[in-house]
Protein backbone atom coordinates (compact mmCIF):
# COMPACT_ATOMS: atom_id res chain seq x y z
CA UNK A 1 0.00 0.00 0.00
CA UNK A 2 1.31 3.25 -1.30
CA UNK A 3 2.07 5.72 1.62
CA UNK A 4 1.48 9.29 -0.10
CA UNK A 5 3.27 12.33 -0.05
CA UNK A 6 3.30 15.03 2.68
CA UNK A 7 1.76 11.75 4.75
CA UNK A 8 2.70 11.66 8.67
CA UNK A 9 4.64 8.69 9.78
CA UNK A 10 6.40 7.24 12.80
CA UNK A 11 10.04 4.50 12.23
CA UNK A 12 9.49 2.09 13.97
CA UNK A 13 11.71 1.60 17.31
CA UNK A 14 12.50 -2.26 17.06
CA UNK A 15 16.91 -3.29 17.24
CA UNK A 16 16.78 -6.74 16.12
CA UNK A 17 20.60 -7.90 16.03
CA UNK A 18 21.61 -7.81 12.14
CA UNK A 19 22.14 -5.72 8.99
CA UNK A 20 19.64 -3.38 9.30
CA UNK A 21 19.11 -0.22 6.38
CA UNK A 22 17.63 2.12 9.27
CA UNK A 23 20.01 3.82 11.36
CA UNK A 24 19.37 4.38 14.96
CA UNK A 25 19.13 7.92 15.20
CA UNK A 26 15.98 7.46 13.21
CA UNK A 27 14.22 5.37 14.79
CA UNK A 28 11.09 6.35 16.88
CA UNK A 29 11.31 9.34 15.75
CA UNK A 30 8.55 11.05 13.34
CA UNK A 31 8.90 12.53 9.81
CA UNK A 32 6.72 13.51 6.48
CA UNK A 33 6.98 11.59 3.50
CA UNK A 34 8.96 13.66 0.89
CA UNK A 35 7.96 10.50 -1.81
CA UNK A 36 8.13 7.42 -3.02
CA UNK A 37 11.39 6.50 -4.70
CA UNK A 38 10.27 2.71 -5.98
CA UNK A 39 10.11 -0.65 -5.31
CA UNK A 40 13.76 -2.92 -4.18
CA UNK A 41 14.25 -5.86 -2.74
CA UNK A 42 14.85 -5.85 1.36
CA UNK A 43 18.34 -5.28 1.56
CA UNK A 44 17.92 -6.80 5.52
CA UNK A 45 17.26 -10.26 3.47
CA UNK A 46 19.82 -10.03 0.69
CA UNK A 47 22.83 -9.76 3.24
CA UNK A 48 21.72 -13.09 4.47
CA UNK A 49 21.41 -13.76 0.76
CA UNK A 50 18.02 -14.85 1.39
CA UNK A 51 14.63 -14.59 -1.45
CA UNK A 52 14.51 -11.00 -0.66
CA UNK A 53 10.88 -9.64 -0.61
CA UNK A 54 10.15 -6.53 -2.44
CA UNK A 55 9.23 -3.04 -0.27
CA UNK A 56 8.32 0.57 -1.35
CA UNK A 57 11.74 2.80 -0.89
CA UNK A 58 10.57 5.99 0.65
CA UNK A 59 12.49 9.73 1.20
CA UNK A 60 11.41 10.48 4.55
CA UNK A 61 11.93 14.33 5.59
CA UNK A 62 12.58 15.15 9.25
CA UNK A 63 13.40 18.16 11.49
CA UNK A 64 16.33 18.57 12.75
CA UNK A 65 15.08 19.22 16.20
CA UNK A 66 12.65 15.90 16.16
CA UNK A 67 16.06 14.26 15.73
CA UNK A 68 18.54 15.70 17.94
CA UNK A 69 17.10 17.07 21.37
CA UNK A 70 20.24 19.46 21.66
CA UNK A 71 19.82 20.98 17.97
CA UNK A 72 20.63 25.05 18.34
CA UNK A 73 21.10 25.67 14.34
CA UNK A 74 17.98 26.69 12.36
CA UNK A 75 15.00 25.21 13.86
CA UNK A 76 13.90 24.53 9.81
CA UNK A 77 16.52 22.39 9.26
CA UNK A 78 15.71 19.61 8.25
CA UNK A 79 17.08 15.90 6.97
CA UNK A 80 16.57 13.54 4.65
CA UNK A 81 16.79 9.18 4.70
CA UNK A 82 15.78 6.68 2.67
CA UNK A 83 13.54 4.25 4.77
CA UNK A 84 12.14 0.95 3.41
CA UNK A 85 8.66 0.70 4.10
CA UNK A 86 8.32 -2.38 6.32
CA UNK A 87 9.68 0.21 8.93
CA UNK A 88 7.32 3.08 8.35
CA UNK A 89 3.99 3.26 10.39
CA UNK A 90 1.69 5.69 9.41
CA UNK A 91 0.33 8.44 12.30
CA UNK A 92 -3.45 9.05 11.40
CA UNK A 93 -3.89 11.65 13.54
CA UNK A 94 -0.84 14.03 13.03
CA UNK A 95 -0.79 17.56 13.86
CA UNK B 1 29.93 -12.77 15.63
CA UNK B 2 28.45 -9.81 17.19
CA UNK B 3 30.00 -8.88 20.15
CA UNK B 4 28.01 -5.22 20.22
CA UNK B 5 27.53 -4.08 23.99
CA UNK B 6 24.72 -2.12 22.77
CA UNK B 7 22.89 -4.08 20.01
CA UNK B 8 20.08 -1.37 19.85
CA UNK B 9 22.57 0.75 18.23
CA UNK B 10 25.41 -1.41 16.48
CA UNK B 11 29.30 0.09 16.62
CA UNK B 12 28.82 0.70 12.58
CA UNK B 13 25.61 2.52 13.09
CA UNK B 14 27.52 6.30 14.27
CA UNK B 15 25.41 8.52 13.01
CA UNK B 16 25.24 11.49 16.06
CA UNK B 17 28.26 10.40 17.95
CA UNK B 18 31.20 12.99 18.60
CA UNK B 19 33.00 12.35 15.30
CA UNK B 20 36.59 13.57 15.99
CA UNK B 21 39.45 14.55 13.62
CA UNK B 22 38.89 13.56 10.02
CA UNK B 23 41.84 12.33 8.30
CA UNK B 24 41.62 14.18 4.27
CA UNK B 25 45.10 12.86 3.31
CA UNK B 26 44.22 10.45 0.01
CA UNK B 27 46.73 8.16 -1.05
CA UNK B 28 47.07 5.74 -3.88
CA UNK B 29 45.72 2.04 -3.92
CA UNK B 30 47.94 -1.11 -4.06
CA UNK B 31 47.02 -3.29 -7.01
CA UNK B 32 46.19 -6.19 -4.23
CA UNK B 33 43.47 -3.73 -3.27
CA UNK B 34 42.39 -2.86 -6.36
CA UNK B 35 41.97 -6.73 -6.65
CA UNK B 36 39.55 -7.13 -3.87
CA UNK B 37 37.52 -4.21 -5.59
CA UNK B 38 37.17 -5.75 -8.46
CA UNK B 39 36.45 -9.47 -6.89
CA UNK B 40 33.22 -7.84 -5.12
CA UNK B 41 32.21 -6.61 -8.85
CA UNK B 42 33.03 -9.84 -10.89
CA UNK B 43 30.97 -11.80 -7.47
CA UNK B 44 28.07 -9.20 -7.41
CA UNK B 45 27.94 -9.18 -11.36
CA UNK B 46 27.95 -12.75 -11.08
CA UNK B 47 25.34 -13.02 -8.68
CA UNK B 48 26.97 -15.03 -6.28
CA UNK B 49 26.44 -12.42 -3.18
CA UNK B 50 25.40 -9.10 -2.64
CA UNK B 51 26.90 -5.80 -1.57
CA UNK B 52 24.29 -5.76 1.62
CA UNK B 53 26.30 -9.52 2.14
CA UNK B 54 29.68 -7.51 2.03
CA UNK B 55 28.56 -4.86 4.61
CA UNK B 56 26.39 -7.74 6.82
CA UNK B 57 30.15 -8.99 7.16
CA UNK B 58 32.19 -6.30 7.97
CA UNK B 59 29.51 -4.81 10.62
CA UNK B 60 29.18 -8.52 12.33
CA UNK B 61 33.41 -8.45 12.61
CA UNK B 62 32.86 -5.47 15.56
CA UNK B 63 34.69 -2.48 16.25
CA UNK B 64 37.78 -4.11 16.93
CA UNK B 65 38.46 -4.81 13.34
CA UNK B 66 37.60 -1.42 12.64
CA UNK B 67 40.79 -1.05 14.68
CA UNK B 68 42.79 -3.70 13.87
CA UNK B 69 42.39 -4.15 9.87
CA UNK B 70 42.62 -1.57 6.85
CA UNK B 71 39.72 -0.89 4.63
CA UNK B 72 40.58 -3.61 2.47
CA UNK B 73 41.32 -6.60 4.99
CA UNK B 74 38.13 -6.13 5.98
CA UNK B 75 36.76 -6.38 2.70
CA UNK B 76 38.82 -9.14 1.29
CA UNK B 77 37.95 -10.98 4.63
CA UNK B 78 34.13 -10.42 4.19
CA UNK B 79 34.22 -11.54 0.35
CA UNK B 80 36.15 -14.56 1.08
CA UNK B 81 33.39 -15.38 3.53
CA UNK B 82 30.18 -14.33 1.39
CA UNK B 83 31.99 -16.77 -0.58
CA UNK B 84 32.30 -19.43 1.27
CA UNK B 85 28.80 -18.59 2.76
CA UNK B 86 27.78 -19.30 -1.38
CA UNK B 87 29.94 -22.44 -2.07
CA UNK B 88 31.95 -21.22 -4.51
CA UNK B 89 34.84 -22.98 -2.95
CA UNK B 90 35.68 -25.27 -0.13
CA UNK B 91 37.72 -24.14 3.02
CA UNK B 92 39.74 -27.71 1.97
CA UNK B 93 40.21 -25.42 -1.24
CA UNK B 94 40.82 -21.99 0.18
CA UNK B 95 43.29 -23.54 2.82
CA UNK B 96 45.39 -25.04 -0.31
CA UNK B 97 45.41 -22.40 -2.26
CA UNK B 98 46.70 -20.11 0.57
CA UNK B 99 49.87 -22.45 1.24
CA UNK B 100 50.37 -22.47 -2.56
CA UNK B 101 50.50 -18.55 -2.72
CA UNK B 102 52.77 -18.49 0.08
CA UNK B 103 55.07 -20.61 -1.68
CA UNK B 104 55.65 -18.22 -4.07
CA UNK B 105 57.48 -16.50 -1.36
CA UNK B 106 58.56 -12.46 -1.55
CA UNK B 107 59.64 -12.41 -4.85
CA UNK B 108 56.07 -12.80 -6.07
CA UNK B 109 54.27 -9.73 -3.85
CA UNK B 110 57.45 -7.65 -4.68
CA UNK B 111 55.87 -7.87 -8.01
CA UNK B 112 52.70 -6.22 -7.38
CA UNK B 113 54.44 -2.87 -6.66
CA UNK B 114 52.89 -0.11 -8.72
CA UNK B 115 54.79 1.29 -11.76
CA UNK B 116 54.46 4.66 -12.16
Amino acid sequence: MMILNGSHVKIKDISPPGHLRTPKYIRGKNGVIERCLGVFKNPEQLAYSLRAEEYDLYRVRFKMTELWADYSDNPNDTLDAEVFAHWIEEITNAT
Amino acid sequence: MIKDKRPEHRWHDMGGLEAGPINNESHDFAIWEKRVDALLTLSTKKGLFTVDGLRRVLEDMGEDAFETLSYYERWVSSVNQNLIEAGIYTLEELGEKMAEVKKRGKTYGSAQKVKT
